[in-house]
């Protein structure tokens, strides 16, 4: 076969559409192929986004069972009923908000494609979307690809990483429809309290406010219960509770998630998803169906670990002389590392290089995120042990 | 819970140095729990666990599980039988249990002959036993919660995802 080469007098390009052309990639993949150039090196990845844990193997078995009994078809386009109904019964007995199984929830391709399915179900072009910064990679994107226009809204070490009332308010413009809201937050482990929550569900109601909240990483809550915002009063109906089974089953690679909310609103997302998506994969709804019934002493299991790794990491930075707070959810810890008299992306850098331990500069996560870095402990005692005992070589190497 | 048994519970094969680290200890608090645990007898100590299908390994690769039925004895019921048979070298572990049978007893042993021959010899002819049932164990696939020859995909995550 001939190789394909373009004609000088042609510039691909021009085919590109303006807001994709003008959209950043993700700091992540940047730094992604920094390590991946690192190949074979020992290196220490707290890089990840995921657990470390492989999918239970019940939920494995469940989705092979399925496939020998030849569940290989489409499914409704909200998704398997019987999902749905677990969904609706989970929901109500661990956030305290029912949902109609039949209208109000629909499965997804992950909480990601729930994010998108929304953002384009309910954003104009020009429309005001705020969101809380630091955040994960694809908010701002989300926004930005349906013409929408983004207001972050700061988060501070200071306050542990929670949003405050105060900063949504100061950061507000007229003309904004929507609030994101991701807590415990990737990447910061930060949390809201009830109290926080109910005078940010005050605002709400006040500027009418729809809510996005996902809460991917709610059962990975280490300290006191998880309150969801859907859950107050006058919430649920302006709020698209968003949720999935990538971080509490470790299903990340499934590609499952769902969102609830009122009936019209549910609708107007399945409209989207039916001419884009279709329905999420059959064999990853039957294994989150396996996952919902049995899947709890796994989960409880992997929580705990987790958070004795979190103490571990949290207690070693602070050793460290990084100063970092205990993430109240989640599975990253946020170090502050301006003592180590380096901006975090010459931090991430020196440290892969010198030490080989990967971390992410905070910026990849918005501006917010400056003077911190992303550390996952998703992975084994003995590699954070070894990670931290790295850093704190690093980190002396310069006194 | 003592956080030293924890761990050993959960089977992890850490260093007491890294025992201190997870458990926020020091070294020398984990070896105090590690010698109380032994005192308590409820940690018996430590052993390796091995793949003993690979021929480096396979010193005593010959394991039979052996059901013995006993007459209990007055007075004694099964334990006096249970432990005379329990503290032959060849037995790697001896449970009472309910059912078909009485005792089931793992035996481990360097060829096939010497497995048998302490069945033949020595087992079945301690005073109350009955009757014996030999299993010679053919393959092993999961070893005291380790899988062999899984092939589990873990290494295939990627080191950076968002």
């Amino acid at each position: 076969m001939r190789p394909y080469r373009p004609a000088p007098t042609m510039n691909p390009n021009q085919f590109l559409a303006r807001h994709v052309a003008a959209l950043p990639k993700s700091g992540i993949r940047d730094f992604f192929e920094l390590v991946a150039k690192m190949k074979g090196q020992d290196v220490i990845s707290l890089g990840v986004g995921e657990p470390d844990f492989v999918t239970p193997w019940h939920i494995r078995e469940a989705a092979i069972f399925a496939l020998e009994r030849g569940k290989t078809y489409y499914t409704s386009n909200l998704g398997l009923i019987e999902l749905r109904r677990a969904i609706a019964t989970y929901v109500e007995q661990h956030f305290n908000v029912g949902y109609r199984p039949e209208d109000q929830i629909i499965v997804t391709v992950g909480v990601s494609e729930a994010l998108d399915l929304a953002c384009r179900a309910f954003v104009n072009p020009g429309e005001k979307v705020m969101f809380h910064q630091p955040c994960y990679v694809s908010y701002h994107p989300s926004i930005v690809l349906t013409h929408g226009e983004g207001i972050a809204v700061p988060t501070y070490a200071k306050d542990n990483f929670a949003l405050t009332a105060e900063a949504l308010r100061a950061a507000w413009q007229p003309g904004a429809k929507m609030l994101m809201l991701n807590l415990p937050c990737n990447p910061t482990g930060g949390t809201c309290t009830r109290e926080q929550l109910e005078k940010i569900a005050k605002f709400c109601i006040e500027k009418d406010l729809l809510v996005l909240t996902d809460e991917i990483y709610s059962e990975l809550t280490f300290e006191g219960t998880h309150t969801s915002i859907a859950s107050l009063p006058g919430m649920a109906e302006r709020t698209i509770f968003l949720h999935g089974f990538s971080k509490a089953f470790a299903m990340t690679g499934w590609r499952i998630g769902y969102a609830c909310g009122p009936a019209p609103l549910i609708d107007a997302m399945m409209k989207v998803h039916q001419y884009s998506m279709l329905c999420a994969s059959i064999i990853a709804q039957e294994a989150a169906l396996e996952a919902l019934q049995r899947g709890w002493d796994s989960v409880l299991k992997m929580r705990e670990q987790y958070h004795r790794r979190r103490d571990l990491i949290v207690r070693r930075f602070n050793e460290i002389g990084l100063t970092c707070h205990s993430p109240r959810g989640s599975f990253y810890a946020f170090p502050n590392v301006t003592a180590s008299g380096r901006t975090e992306k010459d931090f991430a850098v020196g440290l892969l290089q010198q030490q080989k331990v990967a971390v992410v500069p905070g910026t990849a996560f918005g501006e917010n995120g400056t003077g911190h870095v992303r550390a996952c402990f998703a992975t084994s005692y003995e590699q954070i042990i070894e990670a931290c005992d790295r850093v704190e070589r690093f980190v002396n190497s310069r006194k | 819970m003592n956080p030293v048994l924890k761990l050993l519970i959960e089977g992890s094969s850490l260093t007491t140095g890294q025992m201190a680290a997870v458990a926020g200890l020091t070294e020398a608090e984990v070896q105090q729990h590690l010698e109380q645990l032994k005192k308590d007898k409820i940690f018996l100590g430590w052993r390796p666990v091995l793949d003993l299908s690979h021929e480096a390994a396979a010193a005593a690769a010959v394991r039979a599980v052996i059901e013995v039925k006993i007459t209990p004895e007055r007075g004694g019921g099964f334990n006096r039988f249970a432990d005379r048979i329990a503290r032959f070298d060849e037995v790697e572990s001896c449970y009472l249990m309910s059912g078909g049978y009485d005792l089931l007893v793992f035996v481990k042993g360097s060829s096939l002959q010497k497995v048998a021959g302490f069945v033949s010899e020595k087992l079945s002819t301690i005073e109350g036993v009955l009757s014996t049932s030999t299993h010679f164990m053919l393959r092993c696939y999961k070893e005291q919660g380790f899988l062999l020859d899984a092939g589990e995909a873990q290494s295939v995550r990627l080191n950076v995802t968002p």
